[in-house]
Parts: structure tokens; sequence; C-alpha cells
């Protein structure tokens, strides 16, 4: 890790201003993988701005309906806000199945979206790596890649995205609400994370400068019936080896809005809108459930040691959507 | 963690070392920080107090867990120089002044909720965050979605196993440290 | 029968848990002095080659940095028997993360940035790092760890096979697995130009005192090692490690204290690891159940620095009666890190291949696997031919059973199930050796009316300074309170390592002659204690090390329950009960948490660790503690732990047994079996994680 400065700036247009000044510069936020990746030579930022004492820690019901999630919510605060757990369990589920409760009590939203793979070649910088060092190779490709993505990756690259935050998001057609040069704009979730295709160094669609200033949950999907599941390696504190969020309604016996979308199966939670429009407006029986997911899934392209990933996506996916569907659609 | 402070700013910004205040188990410190230098290592290196232990140095082992504002985290990820004006508590600042163990490191030792010690400040740390944070309500991977939320969450084995996992023990002292955090349950 | 329920054992607490639970409690990195410096080792980045040039300009440039030490400027060592230890002495490279130069500085901070900077050229060559069965450079070697031969064979095993009323011939798979000791392997060393202070996260500072001796040309009389607190070792700190020699040589270098702690990504690459091993198991019995014939062959890795040998084929020597067996170890030395111990060497890997393989027989035989077992006990040690010094597995099968409710147990696989859960339930049996070594002690009487007892024993969270205190309170007939016991330190009486789980009976046994000694000297003395006190010496040279007409071994046995999800292939484990035949129990309430500690190790092998040796790269893909997964919490239930009293003369005088390893051997098989109770599905590769699980039952169309 090299010496670096360190701002603390007092709003936002100043965070932006302080990270243009400064080439090489990070934003700070609970720092549970920046200053991790900093010990491993990973990323070596010439200043931190850190964002961490701006304004932006509430959870606030706008007019309308929606939520507005500060990028500085904390993911323990934001699992435990009783109106997310209300009306986006999938969401609440999804943040206490990852990591552990020190990580959730210092990670934030906004940080949480921004985390990077844990791909074991990403992390050692004596190994290639095009999303660390582009043109060095991807040493995942024919390495060891039990954890890494079957679906939507490229020559370039395979890895995953680690969030589990980010697959509910997705699911729950959350918004990403940003500020940079060109002012404010916003992203929905499921389009915030990139595929890899020939820039792996780029996860998501932030333009240089930009920063996260939080999360919107719509009015549209408040209420309806959510969930996450995860599989891991362990009963608690592990990466995903595949989740899923959904989100279904059903009215009338037939479905009238699915959200799907699967983590640790590609570089960004993956959206199953191929599997979503093949559910609406049909029964919810376990038949319509598997012909769906199985069109997602068909894409999948397992890799040496990860074909096991499409069985399990396919086994949570199922899962979930049965126990979400009103009990008399299945039975 | 909120109010504003000063930035570090544009008069400093090319140092790489800024002064912090810090209050730690009570105690004002103003030092000078290395950016780089990691709460952990402020506690352990500058401040002499080697009870939040280095395990990983990435957060994935929980050892050096302490309290900051009251709430638990790996102080292994935390840059001391963001942490001007905070409050910290290591598992030291624990029995008070006197010799009297804290009820929790009572336990611990009654139970023999260890063995070679080293991951066991975190463990005692990670747990009263975790007492704290179920009597505020804060939900578990494991609690009831449909449990309300504005109840202190009652800590049965399962939710006590899950809230601490983030706290690895190598010598599987685990069953020992469930008991002993039972025994100061109110 | 000790009954341990939820209240804890009424045995002593632990003389160091006030220090441990407050933080005050020092282990080696926490002792700073004036002036230290810290370092931090280079790992070599190619998998096998040659150093051809290491550039320091940039480091050496780096603010804070003192020095940077290759094998070009590093002090040259002494001949030492431990290749791994030769440090920075050549430019070979002999696996990946084979340390090739040492960065020196006055922060941390300085030294990590200052090892990112030195620029190391390699001459790569072609390397091998990968076990296969078969593989063209395998040998039978003439030892196996802990000098037991590598082949051993009796009777005609093929064609008692061949002929066999029933036979079973079964593969097993355990990868690498990593030690992982919360406390990453950290030194202080400081060379004064007269004295060398070091304090060493070890598991016996004799060694290391010995080792510096010779590597670095000193009288032992001038160094001073230090282990007080020790988190962990489990094998990986047995002997001295490269950070130890490496903190010592920058000492010498700079004339400075000086700390080195391995950054955890680091460890499995230069402590050593459990080695993995392929197990083919063949096992021919009548329909009675007894075995006619057992054939267990084991292929492992070995490093090309030095040979270790896991001795996983060593346990089939001691467990059953077979009139014809073949027990073989075939080695494979690769361009890997070098293996070394791992809690149970040989009998953790070896139990789970044979104990699942008796398994696997007793349903071919439609037997009740506690029966076979019982129906297979030896008269004599199988292989030896010694008697047993005690043995008590029927005992320890019985009372596991009866304490498992194993009773009225549905044998028939997949016969229990809730929802998307099947439930199942197994047994395996456990053993390890009685080991022994020769230690020294010295006992004082105090004129206050006080004992101290002295001794280079280490606690490496064992509770050894309290079971000592207690083994001398007992010799000298006074209340354990009255009696101090100092260990930790190289100046002390010289005494054995704490490994091999011979810890207690071999420092214990030096502490009750010393008692002895000096309770004798004590009931010849009349008057008041002169000033100094009155001292007793033993040495148990000669005694301790004595060739015994006996086969002795602590035995046990393990039940498990456990869940498995077939919508995700995860595994739980619902309950976890171990029985032990292991002499006298010195301490109820430290060695519940030493057999405890050892099931959940064992938990972890079955379910949830494993490590991969990258093809590519040639080092381990998992090489840190989110990507290697030691069981948290939430994976371990109410664990039971249990002991039959049990009492053996032929031992030592306390009469115990080693109680450290047995834990972890028998549990895999016990889960694994359960595994196959509950699904119907034979795993036979470790661990066993839903990517495997989920195959299987796919596989068997029951998903």
């Amino acid at each position: 890790m090299k010496p670096f400065a360190y701002v603390r700036p007092g709003s936002v247009a100043e965070a932006a201003e302080a990270f243009a000044a400064r080439p090489g510069a990070r934003y700070l936020g609970g720092g549970t993988n920046l200053v991790d990746l900093m010990k491993l030579g990973v990323e070596e930022p010439g200043a931190l701005v850190d964002l961490t004492r701006l304004p932006l820690d509430a959870v606030e019901e706008v007019p309308g309906g929606a939520l507005r999630v500060g990028a500085l919510v904390r993911n323990s605060d934001l699992a435990a806000h009783p109106l997310v757990r209300e009306r986006y369990p999938a969401l609440s589920q999804a943040l206490l199945a990852g990591a552990s409760g020190q990580l959730r009590n210092a990670a934030t939203t906004g940080g949480n979206l921004l985390q990077r793979t844990r791909c074991p070649y990403f992390q050692d910088v004596s190994k290639p790596c095009n999303k660390r060092t582009p043109g060095s190779g991807c040493g995942a490709l024919e390495g060891v890649n039990r954890d890494h993505a079957v679906l939507g990756w490229s020559e370039q690259c395979v890895a995953t995205h680690p969030s589990d935050m980010a697959v509910a998001l997705a699911a729950l057609d959350a918004r990403v609400e940003l500020y940079g040069a060109s002012g404010v704009r916003t992203v929905e979730a499921a389009e915030f994370h990139r595929l890899p295709g020939e820039q792996p160094q780029r996860d998501t669609v932030l333009r240089p400068g930009e920063l996260i200033t939080g999360v919107l949950l719509p009015a549209a999907t408040a209420g309806l019936p959510s969930r996450y599941r995860k599989a891991r390696d362990r009963a608690s504190y592990a990466f995903a080896l595949a989740s899923v969020a959904a989100v279904l309604q059903v009215t009338d016996g037939v479905v009238e809005h699915a959200g799907i979308a699967f983590g640790a199966l590609a570089h960004r939670p993956w959206r199953a809108r191929r599997a979503e429009e093949a559910l609406l407006g049909a029964a919810p029986t376990a038949a319509a459930f598997e012909r769906a997911v199985d069109l997602e899934l068909s894409a999948a392209r397992p890799l040496r040691d990860n074909a096991y990933k499409v069985p399990l996506a396919r086994a949570l996916a199922l899962d979930v959507l049965t126990r979400l569907a009103p009990p008399a659609a299945t039975a | 963690m909120t109010g504003q402070h000063t930035p570090a700013g544009a008069t400093a910004s090319h140092a790489t070392a800024s002064d912090v205040t810090l209050r730690v188990n009570g105690k004002p410190y103003t030092l000078t920080v290395d950016h780089r230098r990691t709460l952990l290592d402020l506690l352990r290196e500058d401040l002499d107090l080697p009870g939040a232990k280095k395990g990983c140095d990435h957060g994935q082992c929980g050892a050096c867990t302490v309290l900051l504002g009251g709430r638990r985290v790996n102080s292994c990820l935390l840059l001391a120089v963001s942490l001007d004006g905070c409050d910290v508590t290591t598992v030291e600042g624990l029995s008070g002044d006197g010799e009297e163990l804290h009820p929790l490191q009572r336990a611990f030792q009654e139970r023999d909720a260890f063995q070679c010690g080293y991951c066991t400040p975190g463990q005692i740390c990670s747990a009263l965050g975790m007492l704290a944070e179920a009597a505020a309500g804060h939900p578990s991977h494991v609690t009831d979605p449909a449990a309300p939320a504005d109840r202190p969450v009652r800590l049965d084995r399962p939710e006590i196993r899950e809230r601490l996992s983030g706290n690895l023990c190598r010598c599987g002292a685990y069953p020992r440290i469930v008991e002993a955090v039972e025994d100061v349950i109110p | 029968m000790a009954d341990t329920t939820t209240a804890p054992p009424s045995a002593p607490e632990r003389r160091e848990g006030p220090l441990k639970v407050t933080g005050s409690a020092r282990y080696a990195a926490e002792h700073p002095s004036p002036g230290r410096l810290f370092a931090r080792p280079v790992p070599a980045t190619v998998a096998r080659g040659r150093v051809t040039g290491v550039d320091v300009r940039a480091a050496l440039e780096t603010p804070g940095v003192v020095t940077v030490l290759t094998h070009e400027n590093a002090p040259r060592l002494g001949e030492g028997d431990d290749p791994t230890l030769a440090v920075l002495q050549d430019d070979r490279v002999p696996h990946r993360g084979w340390f090739v130069a040492l960065v020196v500085a006055e922060t941390p901070e300085a030294a990590r940035a200052g090892a990112a900077a030195v620029r190391v050229d390699c001459a790569e060559e072609p390397h091998d790092v990968i076990l296969i069965p078969g593989h063209p450079s395998a040998y039978v070697p003439e030892e196996a760890n802990a000098g037991h031969p590598g082949l051993r064979r009796h009777g005609d095993p093929d064609r008692a096979l061949t002929s066999a009323a029933v036979a079973v011939d079964v593969r097993y798979r355990v990868p690498p697995l990593h030690n992982h000791p919360m406390e990453p392997h950290a030194s202080s060393a400081h060379w004064d130009g007269e004295r060398l202070t070091v304090h060493t996260s070890s598991q016996g500072t004799t060694v290391v005192r010995a080792v510096l001796a010779g590597l670095f040309g000193l009288p032992r009389e001038r160094i001073s090692v230090l282990a007080e607190h020790v988190g962990g070792g489990f094998g990986s700190k047995g002997t001295p490690r490269p950070d130890v020699v490496l903190a010592t040589m920058a000492s010498v270098v700079t004339r400075r204290p000086v700390t080195v702690v391995l950054p955890r990504r680091f460890l499995p690459q230069v402590v050593g690891h459990r080695a993995p091993t392929l197990h083919r198991v063949r096992l021919g019995a009548g329909r009675d159940g007894r075995l006619t014939g057992l054939v267990h062959e084991v292929a492992t890795h070995t490093s090309r620095v030095k040979e270790f040998v896991e001795q996983a084929a060593v346990p089939s020597r001691v467990m059953y009666a077979a009139p014809n067996s073949l027990t073989v170890h075939r080695v494979v030395p690769l361009d890997v890190p070098t293996p070394s111990w791992m809690r149970a060497p040989g009998e953790a890997p070896g139990m789970y291949a044979l104990e699942s393989a008796m398994d696997e027989l007793a349903g071919a035989l439609g037997m009740d696997p506690v029966e076979l077992r019982i129906v297979n006990e030896p008269r004599t040690e199988p292989d030896s031919g010694r008697p047993f010094s005690s043995r008590h597995l029927v005992d320890c099968l019985r009372e596991g059973a009866r304490r498992f409710g194993w009773d009225g147990r549905d044998p028939r696989p997949r016969s229990r199930a809730e929802g998307p859960l099947l439930i199942g339930t197994g047994v395996a049996a456990a053993t390890y050796p009685v080991l022994v070594q020769p230690s020294t002690a010295v006992a004082h009487a105090l004129p206050d009316g006080t004992f101290l007892v002295e001794i280079n024993a280490t606690d490496i969270g064992t509770g050894a300074r309290t079971v000592l205190a207690g083994i001398a309170a007992d010799a000298l007939g006074v209340p354990p309170e009255r009696v101090r016991a100092e260990v930790g330190r190289s100046d002390l009486p010289p005494a054995s390592l704490a490994g091999g789980s011979s810890g207690t009976a071999s420092w214990g046994w030096a502490v009750h002659e010393a008692c002895v000694g000096l309770a004798g000297r004590l009931s010849g003395h009349a008057g008041p204690l002169p000033a100094e006190g009155l001292t007793a010496r033993s040495d148990t040279r000669g005694k301790a090390d004595a060739e015994s007409p006996y086969a002795r071994h602590a035995f046990g046995a393990v039940f498990a329950e456990v869940a498995v999800d077939t919508v995700t292939g995860e595994i739980r484990v619902r309950r976890l009960l171990g029985v032990y035949a292991a002499g006298r129990i010195l301490n109820a309430r430290t060695a519940r948490s030493q057999f405890t500690g050892g099931l959940t190790m064992g938990l972890g092998m079955a379910l949830t660790e494993g490590s991969t040796v990258d093809a590519a790269f040639g080092d381990f893909a998992e090489r840190d503690l989110a990507a290697y997964h030691v069981p948290v919490h939430a994976d371990v239930p109410d664990i039971e732990a249990h002991w039959i009293e049990e009492d053996d003369p032929h031992l030592n005088p306390m009469g115990s047994k080693g109680i450290g390893e047995i834990g972890i051997v028998g549990t895999p098989a016990a889960l694994g079996n359960a595994v196959h109770h509950a699904t119907g599905v034979r795993f036979r590769e470790l661990p066993l994680t839903p990517d495997r699980v989920l195959r299987g039952l796919t596989e068997a169309g029951a998903h």
C-alpha cells in the first residue's frame, strides 16, 4: 500500500470536486472491501475521499410510496429497518445472508454495490487478470473456477459479482441514484453492473468520478411477496455458490408480476427476464416455474469446475418461486 | 459517526499523515497517523493495546472485533484517519478500572469458552455488540421474517450461533462460547 | 463413567484464563521494545525455477524501509536438519510462495509497501503439482511420518479378498487441508550482539532454541526463546517455521528488535499442510462379518524440499483383526509446498477411509455397523502382535450407542425425511497412539509454603499450566492453589514439544517425578525451610522413551446425525457425540474442550474444509479465511464429549493418554456415514460441499 492523501468533504458536490482534483482518487465508504483490496495491492489509490460523514444515511419514504435509501446507510441498519422488512423482505433477507454482523455494521449500501469480485486471480497481483490488469489474461478461465460464472462471461473474464444485496435490488426493480459531473441520474439496479465483454475492468456503468448517493426502492414492488435464498459452503459467513431473489404477484390465479434475479452466476446480478416473461399471465404452477427457469438457464455455459451451479440455481429458484406462490396454485 | 468535521481538505491535500483524536476505553488520544494505519494497528502498535488480535487482517476472522460507538466492527478494515472524534471500546476497556471481570469475561472463564485465547477478545466484543443488536430488534438470517420489528429478538442457540458467525475459533470452543453468552442474557 | 451436562465440570479453571479474557495475555508479536522493526517476506511467484535477479532499489527508496535481504546478501546459515528453514540461502525456487526476499522497515505499513516494490526476476522451469493415481514418480518410502514402515504385509491379502464371502473395494479422496491457527505464525527476535531473545509462536521452544543455535552458530546459553501464549498450532508450529529464522536474520543484520508476522495468505505455502491422500481400501469378510483380508493403499504427495509422508494407512494396522493384510504408502514428490503435521496426521485421513469402508462393508453384510466393529475386535495389536495396554473400544461404542440412542435406528438408507430434508445417523471408531517424550523438570518448595514447578512445556491452548500444577499438587499432596507452574521459556528445564498428543504425558511425567523427589526431601527435612527453599530435579530419559511391551493407543467412538437439504445439497450437523477411552482424564474441564475442539475440526474436515492445488500456478487456490472454510458458529451444534474411566498401569505415573488429536479422528467418517444413511448415496471425496452432494443426489436420481 503506497502512501495516499485523505480528504473528508462536507457535501456531495465537494466530494465530486475533491475526487476530480486528485488523480487516482477513490471514494471511501465502509472500507470493508476497499481497504482489503488496498492491502492486497489490487487498489492503489493516490487519495481517498471519505464519504462516510455525508448526510446520506437515512431511509425515508418519498411521495408516491417509494423508499429512498441513502448510500451511506449501513447494511445492518438497512436490513433491520421496519419498512424494509415489511415491504421488501427479500432485501432484508439478502443483506442478512451476507458477510458477518461486524461487516454489515460497517459496509454501506453504496459500497456493497461497488464491491469487487472475490475471484482469487483478481485478488492476487502475481497472477494474470484482465479485470485488474487489462490485457494480462484470465487466470481463472483455465484455473480453479468452481466459484466462477456460468452466464454472460467472456473470454476476458469469468468472475462473478459477490453481493447478495444487489441481487435483491435487481429483482425488486430498484434504481441506483448517481451524482456526477453531468448532474444527477438514476440507473436500474439490474443494469447498474455490466457483463465483462471486452472491458472486464469496468464492473458498472458508473462514469469517472460519479458516486452513488442512494438507492430507490419502487412503490410498484412494495409489499409484494418476495424472498431471497442462498446456498453456500458453510452455514454462515460465506459467499454464495448460487442465490436467487424473487418477487411474485399472483392475481386471479395468474402471475401479474415476476421479478427474478440470480446471484453468483455472472459478472452481475442476473435478472432473469426470459423467465419472467414466460411466467407473466401464466398460472403459477410447478410446471410453469420449471419451464420458465429452464428457459433462463438454458443460456448457461459452465466452466470446468462449476457445472453444479446450473442445477443448484434451478433448485433454488423453483424453491423460492413455489414458496412465493399462493399454496393452492402449485398443489 | 455523524456530525460535520472540518475536512482534512484542500489545505492538506497532499499530506499522507494526519492528526486524529479518538477516545479509546474512555481515554482521549491525539496522534499523528499514517493514512494507511488501520484502527487495529493503531490500537496494537501506537497504544500498546494488543487485546484486539490480527488473525487475518482482511475481515475474514473477527479476531480484531472492537466496539465503535457501541457497534461491533472489524478494526482491521477501518482506517484510523477516518475515525477522528470516534469512541472505541476494546476488550481491555470492558472490566473498568477495577480488577473485576465483566460478567461475560467471567462467563468465558467459567465455561472454558476458549483454548488458545487468540479469538477470545473478538468473541467477547462481538457478543456484546450482538446482544445490543438483538435488544434493539435487529433480525438475523435465522430470525422469523414475520417477527415484529420493534421488539427485542429472543436469543435461542441458533440465533446466537448465526450472529456470532463472524468470529472464527479454530480451537472449536463454539459450544462453550454459546453457553457463556447465554449466561449473560438478561 | 464421566458425565458432562451443560454445567461446567468441577475441575480447576484455566490459570491463564483471566489474562486471555481481558486481552492482557501477550502473544509472539505483542512484545514491543524501543526501536522495533517490522519485516515482511516476499514470496516467489513462479511454481519452480531460479531467481535470476532481485531489484531492491525501489524498495530501498520506499520511506521507512531499512534494508532488504535476499539470497545475495542474507547471513549464511549453518547446516540444519530442516531444509524448509534454509531461507534466502540460494537462488532456487522449489515451489510458489517460497520466500525470496525480506523487507525490513520501521512500520508494518512501510514493510508492506517495500515488499510490493521488490522486483524479482525468475527463470521459470516446468512444474508438476498434481497428485494423480499411478503417478510415474510414486515410490514406497522406507518410513512414513513418525517412523512407521512404509509397507506392512501379513499373510496373503489378495487371496483372502478373492475368496471372501463379502468384499468391498472402494476409493476415497481427502484434499489438502490447512491448519490455520487463529494466530498466524509470528516471531519477534532481538540480537543485541551478545544475546538472542526471541518471542515466537511455537509448540515447543526447546527445539526452536536448538535449531537457531545450529543455524546461527550460537551456543544455546546465549539464546532465550519464549512462547508464553500461543494462538493455536495444530501441528503447524511443531517445529520452527521460516518466520523465526527471518526475524533472527533481520535482527542480526540490523541489531534491532524485529517482528515478522506471516500474512494469513502466505501460510498455506510455507507452514506445512495436510497432504492430500488418495485411498484404496479393500475389505473381505465372512458372512459373520469377521474380516479375512484388509488392504489399505495410500497415495500422497510431498515437496521436492523434503520428504514428508502422511502415514494414513497406519491406523489400519491397529484397528481390526484381519489375518491377511497389506498397508502401504506411495508418495510422489511434486513442486508443491512442503506438507507437514496437521492434527492427527495419518489417523485423521486414514480413519476416514477405513471407517467409511467399514460402514460400506456393514451395508454389504446387512449388519449393524457398531456390531461389525465389535466382532472384529482384535485380541492383540494386529500388526505387532503386542497386547494392548488398554483398549475399551467396545465400551466406547456401546456407551456411545446408548447415549446417542442408536438402538432402534432404522438401518435402511434414506428412511427419514422432514420435508426437503433427509435425516441420517452414522458411527465411526477413532484411535490415536500414545506418544511420550523425555523431559526434565524442577520442583521447588518455598519457605512461604508454596511450590514452584518449572518446565519448558508450551501451552498452545491445552491448559498445560493448569494440568501440570494439578499433577504437581497430586504428587506433593497439597492443594493446587499452592502450586505455581512456570512454562513457555527455553531457560526453564528442557522439555518436549506440544505435539503428537504427548505434552501432558511427557511433561507431567517429569513434573510428577520432580515432585515425588521433592516430597521425599521434604519428609526428611526438619524445621523451617532455608531461604532458597528445597529443590528436586527430574529427567525422564530412559523411562519415558523406553520401549513398551504393550501396544498403547487411545480409542473412541463418534456418533453423528445430519440433515441433508435436497434443494441445495447443504448439510447441517444436528448432533455430534464422542466417547473416548484415553486413560485417566486429568482435568475434566480442559479435557472436554480438547475433545470438543477435535470433533469440531473433524466436522470441518468432513463438510467445509478443502484446498485445491492450482495446476497452472502451483499454489493453493484457497489461501485466505474467506476461501478456506473453517467451520463457523452456525455450523457447530451442541457437541457432546464423554469418556470412559480407564485405569491403565502401563502408561506413565498419571495413567493418562493424549487427548489433543483423537477428537478429529473418526468424525469425518461418522458424518460421511450419516450422510449415506440420510441419502442412500455414498460420497467418497471430502469435503461434502453442496456441489458434490447435489451432483451425487442427481446422479442417483434422488434429487
